[in-house]
């Protein structure tokens, strides 16, 4: 994994729920390439279910987590505006970060503005997908949804991320036929399928017919009662 | 059954299920927390042959629905709790002109401008209204991105039916979030000859009206006294009917049930969790989730155990709104509790669970 990850998709693609997830595993890690650990939250897009909710756990676990323009205002705060803090984790090298992009194309631009870091090659960007998702249910609109966010950044996109699910409602089977879509995606766009997320405590990884490699999600952005 | 679900974030799904139930024209204002609707409507209705205007303000979106509806239109808005707060003129006078319209507020805190955190603080907004005069307005307050879907699909039929506003209102939560929901088929569009045939008193115009040469009005100015006394009793036949009609709720665990939550949207789920958390503790609580707020469903309350029940609790993300009608509802059978957040804040549910333990200890 290169030093920055920078997590694309469509709304609700569960780019937020990855990064946080993502963050957390390597935060457990032992023996890390990078001694720090970041978590920049890009999305100015979205009002809610943000990875800056998630700052208090986050730190608690040694990640930082840049994303709130005043730090004085908590996390509700809709500006379309970003601290300048959050350069300092893009230019530390040794500072493994994961970007979080907010949603679609328009989400994505926020992006442009820190080209510079992405001019060399200790980056990759991932293109989350969810094959449940309403508007990118077919191979041709999730291939758009991604083409529109590759050209949006003027970054290729690096691998795919399969997150198909329908929340707590996923069974392996919706989690494999969106892998099947997945493969095809990427074999149709030349981008290699980097791995298949699934709903930890939901799925049992031992269903999913051996397909590798495989990501536990934490469901840490949803509150419990949304499930009740 | 999860094979044909779809995942979708609340305001996309509300937006499509407007377009599904045979809305096909809307006017807005972009707001938190519910602008995906008016980004999603000006994107996916000019594919379904509709109209998507973005008016200047809210006060101009509710005047172009209300002009939309008397040509015949099936129109839909949407805003949020300030931007709602704007329409409140248009309400009083569509109800007045009789003009249906499906309308939809994702609340946000406040007063004021206020916050664009979830809150339930305009629930006297929309079941006692801001404009003038005697008038109604049906309010349903779905408490899933389903039950959502179901209503407003239903909704621009409602609304056509009792030629009247109909008022769908989900806190931004269930704007925000994301749920599996399984979506309806489109319904049929009618065609220009079937509007005017079937919406006999809308301002088509003669063309499509096969040669009848009646003039049709929609007005709501009644210079006369004893007109317009006559025009608002017969407005209130229509709001009894509403009334018997309408009311709808669900009730959980009522039997037996030591202290009962009354709680809509985003707080009955909230409250279901912390009926676990108090049986957990050999506390038995209950649930009553109103889903029409006007009309409130007061038969509801006759469904309480009173022989076991104590206490009554409304939980609302607001300083006690609802709380007023659940009072009118048990006129006294029951001591009544506020549960509540404010703000834009949402209580957990062991913070729930722990009001309902306090209140029957206060009681002993």
């Amino acid at each position: 994994m290169r030093r920055l990850i920078v997590i694309a998709g469509h709304y609700g693609s569960g780019k937020t729920e990855l990064a946080v997830s993502l963050a957390m595993e390597l935060a457990a890690q032992k023996d890390r390439p990078y001694p720090r650990l970041a978590v920049v939250d890009l999305d100015v897009a979205n009002p809610y279910f943000r990875s800056r909710e998630r700052t208090a756990l986050l730190e608690e676990h040694g990640v930082r987590v840049y994303g709130d323009v005043y730090h004085s205002t908590g996390a509700a705060a809709e500006l379309p505006a970003l601290t300048a803090a959050l350069r300092a984790p893009l230019e530390d090298e040794g500072c493994q970060t994961i970007v979080d992009l907010g949603g679609n194309d328009a989400g994505a631009r926020v992006l442009r503005q820190f080209g510079k870091y992405f001019e060399g090659d200790d980056h990759e960007l991932w293109a989350v997908v969810n094959f449940r998702r309403y508007e990118t249910l077919t191979l041709q609109t999730a291939r758009e949804h991604v083409e529109s966010i590759q050209s949006e950044l003027r970054l290729p996109v690096y691998g795919l991320v399969n997150n198909t699910h329908l929340l707590r409602e996923t069974t392996p089977e919706i989690l494999l036929e969106g892998y099947e879509k997945a493969r095809a995606l990427s074999e149709e766009m030349g981008v290699p399928l980097l791995f298949t997320c699934y709903p930890a405590g939901i799925i049992d990884p031992g269903d999913l017919g051996g397909i590798a490699p495989l990501r536990p999600l934490g469901l840490y952005m949803r509150p419990a009662y949304l499930d009740k | 059954m999860t094979t044909d679900k779809v995942l979708m974030k609340g305001n996309e799904a509300f937006a499509e299920a407007a377009i599904r139930g045979g809305a096909r024209l809307y006017f807005g204002y972009p707001i938190t927390p519910q602008s995906e609707v008016p980004e999603y409507m000006s994107r996916e209705l000019p594919k379904h042959g509709g109209c998507f205007v973005q008016a200047e303000s809210e006060l101009g979106a509710i005047n172009m629905a209300y002009g939309a509806g008397a040509a015949g239109g099936t129109v839909f808005i949407s805003s949020s709790s300030p931007g709602v707060a704007l329409m409140q003129e248009g309400m009083s006078f569509l109800c007045s002109a009789e003009v249906p319209l499906l309308a939809m507020n994702v609340s946000r805190g406040g007063p004021g401008i206020g916050g664009i955190q979830p809150a339930q603080a305009d629930y006297f907004q929309v079941t006692r209204g801001g404009g003038n005069g005697d008038y109604r307005i049906p309010v349903f307050a779905p408490a899933s991105i389903q039950e959502a879907v179901d209503l407003l699909y239903e909704g621009t039929d409602l609304a056509q039916y009792w030629r009247n506003p109909v008022m769908v209102l989900a806190d931004g939560m269930i704007g925000q979030m994301m749920e599996p929901v399984k979506l309806p088929e489109f319904k049929p569009v009618l065609s220009p000859s079937e509007i005017a045939g079937r919406r006999d008193w809308a301002c088509t115009g003669f063309d499509d009206r096969g040669g009848d040469q009646n003039r049709r009005v929609v007005k709501s100015l009644r210079m006369q006294p004893e007109k317009l006394e006559e025009h608002v009793e017969k407005l209130f036949k229509k709001y009894a009917q509403m009334e018997t009609e309408l009311s709808r709720y669900e009730t959980e665990n009522l039997k037996g049930a030591d202290v009962v939550f009354v709680a809509f949207g985003t707080t009955a789920r909230i409250c279901r969790e912390a009926c676990e958390i108090l049986a957990a503790q050999g506390i038995k609580a209950g649930l009553i989730r109103p889903i029409s707020l006007w009309p409130f469903p007061e038969k509801a309350f006759d469904e309480i155990d009173f022989g076991a029940t104590k206490a009554v609790i409304s939980a609302e993300l607001s300083m006690g709104q609802m709380i007023s009608d659940v009072k009118l509802a048990l006129n006294g059978r029951l001591p009544v509790f506020l549960a509540h957040r404010t703000g834009g804040m949402v209580p957990t549910s062991p913070e729930v669970a722990a009001r309902a333990k306090a209140v029957l200890e206060g009681l002993k």
